[in-house]
């Protein structure tokens, strides 16, 4: 709008003017005040057109804002083996030394399946897991767990786990088929090297074998609520113990369970349960015992677990406790014992497992059981408990070089029968490969 | 008595449809971090849960109950990825029996799908700690990568929940705008920490040292996820005293005691910084997470 040499026309009009005798004097001063308000004017014009210049110049030369990517990463490895399922490998062995001259396998008054007792003495190699899971597609999970074991020199395989679990039926309902462990109490449905302890407290050895697992089909549904809540039955076949024979054309054994859980602000939280298993038994034999008839197991479990704002890194602990109670009904063989039954049996165990350092831990466990008098007909059978009155207190520090690996030293004052046997075990449990997510 | 209807019949409700009757999208996100994102751009449209807190390591939470029911009833799930909750996150998604948050899914997003990866290991073997295969997953701390997955989130949203789109891409882009300006902010302000060295309790820093042109001189794990042993703590003193650092630094969940031990023995000041949203009292969304970081790392830098 102005034009640069505007001042100076204006400057050469203003000279004819000077001639002008007393008049030009004042003229002369308004033009030179007029003339340094235009050159005043001009000089902060200039001076804003140049922080103007100097800001689009800097917005240049700062970077850009991100730009979107709208296609995620893909990765350049696309071989077959991609689709292979997650792969993990358990190594577990013992060295166990007993007090006692040879461990007395029977606890008095509970017939055991063939995997409830303690082990061997010396060095020995644990079951070796071998793990294979993966997503099928969108709607089905599955995968197997077999187990590598080692008995009096022959080697074989078993089939811990092999089922398919649905990922997305609606209205939260899930659906798994197969065999499995059943998800009653709280241990049963954890893999052992997952445990805090060398062996299974004394309820679910005596009472369900270590562990129920069965093959069948299992329905769970979660709520949708706030509060954890599930519940969820299964028919199984009726194989495991104490289910025996595969009853009822192969679906002898039904369990129920309901567990609810939740948090105590974010450094607490727990876990609780009430589970049944009904199975049918048919000829099951236990040290020259043949039972067929009913048995029922009713558990309670409770889990509380603590770390300092809800991180276990450094410090936490666990609380676990649970009460199993059986009865079973039906006609006993023993002998020339023959006779029916009906006798009720029970236990319970409680540990503590403190984390006091980054891979340390301590625990303790106490557990027992008790068995009804089966009454005067079944007197010196698997059922008669005598005077006996089974305890179990276990001690154990465990160390873990990673997520990975552990090594635990683990003693226990054994009582289950007559005489009280001090034991000491050694062991480790290292995993490679995928190492799945463990459940609470 | 008519309050008590009312909840009734909204219980029955969620019963019913497994919905509450309010027509929010549900999102629960893994980190604190992705909370806030999510928190900005849904606004009144989203209801965020975060499965962990500032002061949890996302690493090793565990699949708790609480979460199972979390996860059983949200619309999308906002986590890291690459990852970096291996160690709970797929059980908790095959527990939640929720078909819409399955990986694949829409309502599954992983922030570091959308971003360029840093740390990509050439070589995997357990020997070398608990390494990610997909890169260094703390993709969070430069913010120029939150502005990437701000974009990714708020399509995702969009195709969750079409009938809001205008609200969430109207909200980021009010967002972008802030977030852009706070960058230039941060940069302008953190020009005096080019350079700086520093000794690090865990890899929990790169993008953020990467950004700011932070030197890493030591780290207290001898490997990722291990805990600092007496000899290694030793070697790291050697290299600290031979090549000076200005602080050691650690997020406030991670275990103190290493990193006092070196501040002690070097004499460097000992920085605790908050790593994400809610990590300290400052800390209490993603625009103060950086103000604070930015700020404790400057109070160092002279």
């Amino acid at each position: 709008m102005f034009e640069p040499r505007l001042p100076w026309i204006l400057l050469l009009a203003a000279i004819p003017l000077s001639s002008h005798g007393q008049t030009t004097a004042q003229e002369l001063a308004a033009v030179r005040e007029e003339l340094g308000e235009l050159r005043r004017d001009y000089e902060a014009r200039i001076a804003a057109l140049e922080i103007r210049l100097e800001t689009l110049l800097s917005a240049e030369a700062a970077p850009s804002p991100p730009q979107p990517r709208a296609a995620p990463r893909v990765s350049p490895v696309a071989a077959v083996n991609a689709y292979n399922p997650e792969i993990g490998l358990i190594l577990d062995a013992e060295w166990r030394e007993f007090s006692r001259n040879g461990a007395d396998e029977n606890i008095p008054g509970f017939p055991a399946g063939e995997e409830a007792g303690i082990g061997a003495e010396g060095l020995s190699l644990g079951e070796s897991e071998l793990n294979l899971y993966a997503n099928i597609d969108t709607r089905f999970y599955g995968g197997t767990t077999l187990a590598f074991v080692d008995e009096d020199g022959e080697s074989g395989v078993e089939i811990e786990e092999a089922y398919i679990e649905t990922l997305a039926l609606p209205a939260g309902l899930s659906l798994k088929a197969g065999r499995m462990f059943s998800p009653i109490g709280y241990l049963n449905i954890q893999h052992a090297h997952t445990d805090d302890f060398e062996d299974r407290p004394l309820p679910y050895r005596a009472l369900l074998n270590n562990r129920y697992a069965d093959d069948g089909v299992q329905l769970r549904w979660l709520a949708p609520t706030p509060l954890f809540l599930e519940v969820g039955a299964q028919v199984l076949r009726g194989e495991g113990f104490p289910a025996s024979g595969a009853a009822n054309g192969g679906k002898g054994a039904w369990t129920t369970f309901a567990h609810v859980g939740g948090d105590v602000g974010f450094s607490h939280s727990w876990q609780a349960g009430l589970s049944r298993l009904s199975g049918e038994v048919e000829q099951r034999e236990t040290a020259g015992a043949v039972f067929t008839g009913e048995t029922k197991v009713d558990i309670v479990d409770f889990v509380w677990k603590w770390a300092p704002n809800g991180n276990p890194t450094v410090r936490s602990f666990k609380l676990q406790a649970e009460y199993l109670r059986r009865n079973e009904s039906g006609l006993l063989r023993e002998g020339n014992v023959v006779g029916n039954l009906d006798v009720d049996q029970g236990g319970w165990y409680l540990q503590g497992i403190y984390q006091f350092r980054p891979q340390w831990r301590i625990g303790a466990r106490y557990s027992t059981l008790r068995a009804d008098d089966p009454g005067l007909l079944f007197e010196n059978t698997v059922y008669d408990p005598g005077e006996s009155r089974p305890r179990h207190v276990s001690a154990m520090v465990d160390w873990s070089s990673s997520e990975f690996g552990r090594l635990r030293l683990q003693y226990n004052r054994d009582s289950t029968s007559g005489d009280t046997d001090n034991q000491w075990l050694l062991q480790y449990i290292f995993s490679v490969g995928a190492h799945g997510a463990h459940r609470f | 008595m008519r309050h008590l209807i009312a909840s009734f019949s909204i219980f029955a409700a969620t019963l019913v449809t497994g919905q509450p009757a309010a027509a929010d999208l549900r999102v629960l996100a893994c980190e604190p971090e992705w909370a806030s994102l999510v928190e900005i751009l849904g606004g009144d449209n989203v209801t965020v849960n975060s499965a962990t807190s500032g002061l949890q390591d996302p690493h090793r939470i565990q699949a708790r109950p609480s979460l199972m029911a979390q996860a059983r009833r949200a619309d999308l799930l906002v986590c890291t990825g690459a990852d970096l909750e291996i160690g709970w996150l797929p059980l908790l998604l095959r527990q939640s029996t929720n078909g819409a948050i399955q990986t694949g899914q829409p309502g599954n997003f992983a922030a570091s799908d959308f971003v360029t990866m840093l740390d990509v290991p050439t070589r995997l073997d357990r020997s070398q700690g608990d390494i990610h295969p997909y890169g260094n997953p703390h993709v969070h701390l430069d913010p120029n990568n939150v502005a990437i997955v701000a974009h990714a989130l708020a399509d995702r949203l969009t195709e969750l929940d079409p009938g809001n789109s205008a609200r969430y891409l109207s909200r980021n882009e009010a967002f972008q705008a802030r977030w852009s300006e706070a960058i230039l902010n941060w940069e302008e302000r953190a020009g005096p920490l080019r350079g700086l060295r520093v000794s690090i309790y865990h890899k929990s820093w790169v993008y953020l040292f990467n950004w700011l042109g932070i030197e890493e001189v030591a780290t207290l794990e001898p490997k990722p996820g291990v805990p600092p042993s007496g000899a290694h703590l030793a070697d790291v003193l050697a290299r600290v005293q031979s090549q000076p650092v200005h602080a050691v630094i650690r997020a406030s969940y991670q275990d103190d005691r290493a990193s006092q031990w070196l501040a002690d023995r070097a004499a460097i000041p000992k920085l605790v910084l908050p790593f994400t949203v809610g990590g300290s009292e400052d800390a209490d969304d993603l625009f103060a997470l950086f103000d604070t970081t930015v700020s404790l790392l400057l109070s160092v830098a002279e």
